[in-house]
């Protein structure tokens, strides 16, 4: 009977969850699916989100319509050829213009009348500015860049003295927090949140329903092993892949796209932690009720992928979102962490913003983590 | 102080919203250390339950069970800190290798490096699973997995072992070198050890049988106790001139008088429901028959032919059948010199053989012989290397599809629809096989009614018992009359009960003209088929009848081997000799 106690004492713990810890960093490494999703997912979805899913407008295809080739015109239209924005065309007659329009080589036509160089000098000229209005919000960014082109020509006709038809008032535009109003500012961000969604809640909830399912539970269970010794086997691994996923998110954001960080590296890095924990919870609770690895894979993807994705304020604004589905997002630990990063990287140490929603995240990896040690029994009824 | 003791166990399942499951009824049973008890029974007979409780992986709703004197439902973790259990999908961790699956075991267990240098070395060499301790375990044939699934519960000496069917789905030799290493354990350790088996001559061996049966004892005590209640009752018949002995075997089995019936040596092994001597009357008058001792099978069948009677559930009739006497009929198979490679590695190495219209053809092999491999191949649904392949007439190398829709196929892990019910699956598989309209509902009908599938037509075949399974595998692989069924290890895992009432079918089958290719790991299923063929490491070690191949194997001692002496004695013998030619080679 005095053998009894010996399966108590700390180093017998230590040993039986450093063996655990050790099978599942095997398991990791010979797993490519494991890999696949732990580390090169979070390479590929920053190279897909960075560079191919960019909400900025650049290189518009235009045309310029020039029914007057007076000196006047072509000093605007060069405005336009020199934009970023644009990549212009010149035609001079307005079917052909149509015809582009229609087929939609180009989404905006620049037109000036063949009157436009004597308006100038009366001193009331037009430059009619004519838009692809199927994307209503991408029409109005273009029509804005548009009128930034035609103020800049008037500024400049001015400061060289020369007769322009300023409006009473210049409207100046400074953007905050992101002077460029470039996306990868608020995308990067919350492209983090989504991995670590993604190692944290879908990964572990596969593995562990796949110990379920194959019954390798069944003989660990019959050892001297305790429950949250069969946990923490799994939550280490895990968080440290998730660290490694993190590092990479870090990295990238600030070498490949500038983003800058404006918080403290220190608290980005405790809270990003602390979601982990969040996440990791939520997916051992998953696998622990369902104990099959199709339905928890599912259920992970449903309950923690997708709404981080469309409902943590990453994409979709929460502000703009319908009441129902606004109150639904603050039982999402994902808003919280998105809210936390986007402050962090882009506003800096706010404290004011900070504590609450740690506090929030701190809540919620607790109550996760107990959910799981509740639901995983060793027991088989 | 006994080593495990329950009184008055009961336990159910709930199975859906409303239906519970008895699994467990009024169990009261005692196992003293150091002794080896065997839990047989039929499938569903509620002893993986048992297991599981004594694990303390799950507690009895009423009833006492108290093991190494601790109680389960109290004290389940300073149990299990004590015990090793095996359960039946061994844990093994398949994309670890050997040595890493023993060393988690080891850890968890807190087994010093000092103990491992001793105990590893011991283990190694009675499992032989020394050269492969870099290996990951998924790579394993069965037998391999099976005894480093042992060696992982073995890294300490435990106070109990708990062993799940451990010699299910593995050949006769790795059941043969398990069963070594737990004897030897037993007697060197004093090891306490309760195991569940469906192989009855396991049970033999033990100190203690229990013998369960609906979530009942039937009997326990001493194997010889079990098998002294066929005293008087067992007996061989000879068949007639001409008459195969399966014939002879399914129509002693359909007798009401007869409690079971089984091919032997080319004779039928039956037990008497009563005790009595010959001449006996009814299906038994004009046999020539002679008393033989009684062995645990034939108390065992007694047993339970007796409860099955009680229950009031009746074996399936099935049209009766005629010594047929044996003609020359034409060659529906033809396989020469077939040879399938992957890679550098010989899976089927000039294989060669024939099977005529109706016969049943076994093939029989240890994990990893190339029987799966060979099998494939004769289905169309792999490619030779090299050889002649002609089924049914056509050369499978060039017309596989037309060949395919004259023969059914039942694969090892019956491929059924878990979610769909009984008749969808016959309905989905009759269209597969381009069945529509008044032929189509003819056979899903005639399917239902031979496989007696009408009472659960309803239900999802993934909650079908297991017998069941197999009979809808073989209703739908049998939907579109084929003139070959193709059945790989259609007995494996399936209790003794099961096994006798799907030979019983299969020999219907066959005599109505059925060509039937079985692999098989009983080899007393051998003595059902015309001819067998036994294949290790690819080639072709014997084929012939049963009869033919138990001669091969004539021990010098002049007993008469049965069909796994005679096949372990083939393999064995074969092994020796390429060891020896490898020796002199160097």
């Amino acid at each position: 009977m005095n053998s009894q106690p010996t399966y108590d004492r700390p180093m017998a713990k230590l040993r039986r969850i450093w063996a655990l810890v050790r099978k599942e960093s095997l398991q990791m490494q010979r797993d490519p699916s494991t890999l696949l999703i732990g580390i090169l997912l979070p390479v590929v979805l920053i190279l897909i989100f960075g560079y191919g899913l960019s909400l900025d407008v650049k290189n518009v295809p235009c045309v310029i319509l020039l029914e007057d080739p007076s000196p006047e015109a072509m000093e605007v239209a060069a405005g336009f050829e020199l934009s970023p924005y644009f990549k212009t065309y010149i035609v001079t007659d307005m079917p052909q213009a149509k015809a582009m329009m229609l087929n939609r080589t180009i989404d905006a036509i620049i037109r000036f009348r063949p009157d436009f160089a004597r308006n100038v000098a009366l001193g009331n000229a037009k430059v009619e500015v004519i838009l692809h209005g199927s994307d209503a919000n991408y029409a109005r960014i273009i029509q804005g860049y548009a009128e930034g082109v035609i103020n800049q020509w008037q500024v400049r006709r001015m400061a060289a003295g020369k007769q322009a038809n300023l409006g009473p008032v210049i409207v100046q535009n400074r953007m905050w927090f992101n002077e460029n109003a470039n996306s990868h500012y608020f995308l990067v961000p919350g492209l983090i949140v989504i991995i670590m969604t993604l190692i944290g809640a879908l990964l572990t909830s596969l593995v562990m329903a796949r110990e379920w399912e194959r019954g390798t539970l069944e003989s660990l269970f019959a050892t001297p092993v305790r429950v949250e010794e069969i946990l923490l086997g799994k939550i280490i691994p895990y968080f440290a892949l998730g660290c490694i996923g993190l590092t990479l998110c870090i990295l990238s954001s600030s070498y490949m796209f500038n983003v800058p960080l404006r918080g403290s590296m220190l608290v980005l890095a405790g809270s990003s932690m602390l979601y982990l924990l969040v996440s990791l919870g939520m997916g051992l609770f998953i696998s622990s009720a369902t104990k099959n690895q199709f339905l928890a894979s599912q259920i992970a993807v449903i309950v923690s992928f997708l709404p981080a994705m469309m409902l943590s304020g990453f994409v979709f604004d929460i502000r703009s979102m319908p009441s129902f589905v606004r109150f639904i997002t603050h039982i999402l630990p994902a808003r919280y962490y998105d809210e936390l990063l986007q402050t962090l990287f882009l506003a800096g140490n706010v404290w004011s913003i900070i504590m609450p929603n740690v506090a929030i995240l701190a809540l919620m990896a607790f109550v996760f983590l107990l959910l799981a040690r509740i639901k995983t029994q060793k027991k088989l009824d | 102080m006994e080593a495990i003791s329950g009184s008055n166990i009961f336990k159910s399942f709930r199975l859906g919203a409303v239906e519970t499951v008895q699994a467990l009824a009024d169990i009261t049973f005692n196992i003293r250390h150091g002794t080896l008890t065997a839990l047989v029974g039929p499938d569903g007979a509620g002893k993986t339950t048992l297991l599981r409780m004594v694990a303390g992986l799950m507690s009895p709703d009423s009833g006492r069970l108290e093991v190494l004197g601790l109680d389960v439902t109290a004290n389940p973790q300073a149990i299990q800190s004590r015990i090793s259990y095996m359960p039946q999908k061994f844990g093994l961790y398949e994309d670890l290798s050997v040595q890493e699956n023993l060393d988690l075991y080891a850890d968890l267990h807190g087994v010093s490096r000092k103990d491992r240098a001793e105990r590893y070395p011991r283990l190694m060499d009675m499992t032989n699973l020394a050269p492969f301790m870099d290996r990951l375990a998924g790579r394993l044939s069965g037998g391999m997995k099976q005894k480093l699934g042992l060696a992982c519960t073995l890294v300490r000496s435990p106070d109990l072992l708990l062993l799940d069917e451990p010699t299910v789905g593995v050949d006769p030799l790795s059941r043969r070198e398990l069963w070594e290493i737990i004897r030897v354990l037993v007697k060197e350790e004093n090891l306490t050890v309760l195991m569940s088996t469906s192989y009855l001559d396991e049970a033999e061996r033990c100190n203690h049988a229990i013998v369960l049966n609906n979530g009942k004892i039937l009997v326990q005590g001493p194997p010889e106790e079990v098998s002294s209640l066929a005293t008087g009752r067992v007996f061989i018949a000879d068949p007639l001139p001409g008459q195969p002995a399966r014939n002879l075997q399914a129509r002693l089995f359909d007798a009401k008088d007869v409690a079971d019936a089984v091919p032997e040596g080319g004779q039928v092994r039956l037990v008497r429901q009563e005790q009595g001597q010959p001449p006996f009357t009814g299906t038994l008058a004009g046999l020539k028959l002679t008393t033989t001792p009684t062995r645990f099978e034939d108390g065992f069948m007694l047993l339970l032919h007796k409860a099955l009677a009680d229950a009031q559930v009746a074996l399936p009739a099935l049209s009766p059948t005629q010594p047929t006497m044996s003609i020359q009929r034409e060659v529906i198979i033809e396989v020469h010199d077939l040879v399938r490679k992957f890679g550098a590695f010989t899976a089927v190495d000039h294989v060669s053989f024939e099977v005529h219209r109706g016969e049943i053809f076994g093939l029989l092999g240890p994990n990893g012989a190339g029987k799966t491999t060979t099998f494939r191949m004769l289905c169309g649904l792999l490619g030779a290397t090299s050889g002649k392949l002609r089924v049914a007439g056509e050369d499978l190398r060039v017309a596989r599809a037309s060949a395919r829709k004259r023969i059914g196929y039942v694969a090892q892990k019956f491929s059924l629809y878990g979610q769909l019910s009984v008749i969808e699956n016959l309905e989905f598989f009759s269209s597969a096989y381009g069945l529509r309209g008044q032929r189509k509902r003819e056979r899903i009908a005639w399917a239902m009614q031979q496989f007696e599938l009408t009472r659960l037509a309803r239900l999802p075949s993934g909650q079908l018992p297991g017998g069941y399974k197999q009979r809808l595998a073989m209703a739908a692989a049998l939907l579109h009359e084929p003139e070959i069924l193709f059945l790989d290890e259609p007995t494996s895992g399936a209790d003794p009960m099961a096994r006798r009432e799907f030979w019983r079918r299969i020999t219907a089958f066959a005599e109505a003209g059925v060509t039937v290719i079985v692999t098989t790991h009983f080899m007393e299923e051998a003595e059902y088929c015309d001819k067998a063929l036994i294949q290790d490491a690819g080639r072709v070690l014997a084929q012939g009848t049963p009869a033919e191949l138990r001669n091969q194997a004539k021990s010098h001692d002049g007993c008469r081997p049965n069909m796994e002496d005679a096949f372990v004695a083939i393999v064995e013998a074969s092994r020796g000799e390429s060891i020896l030619k490898a020796n002199q080679s160097l």
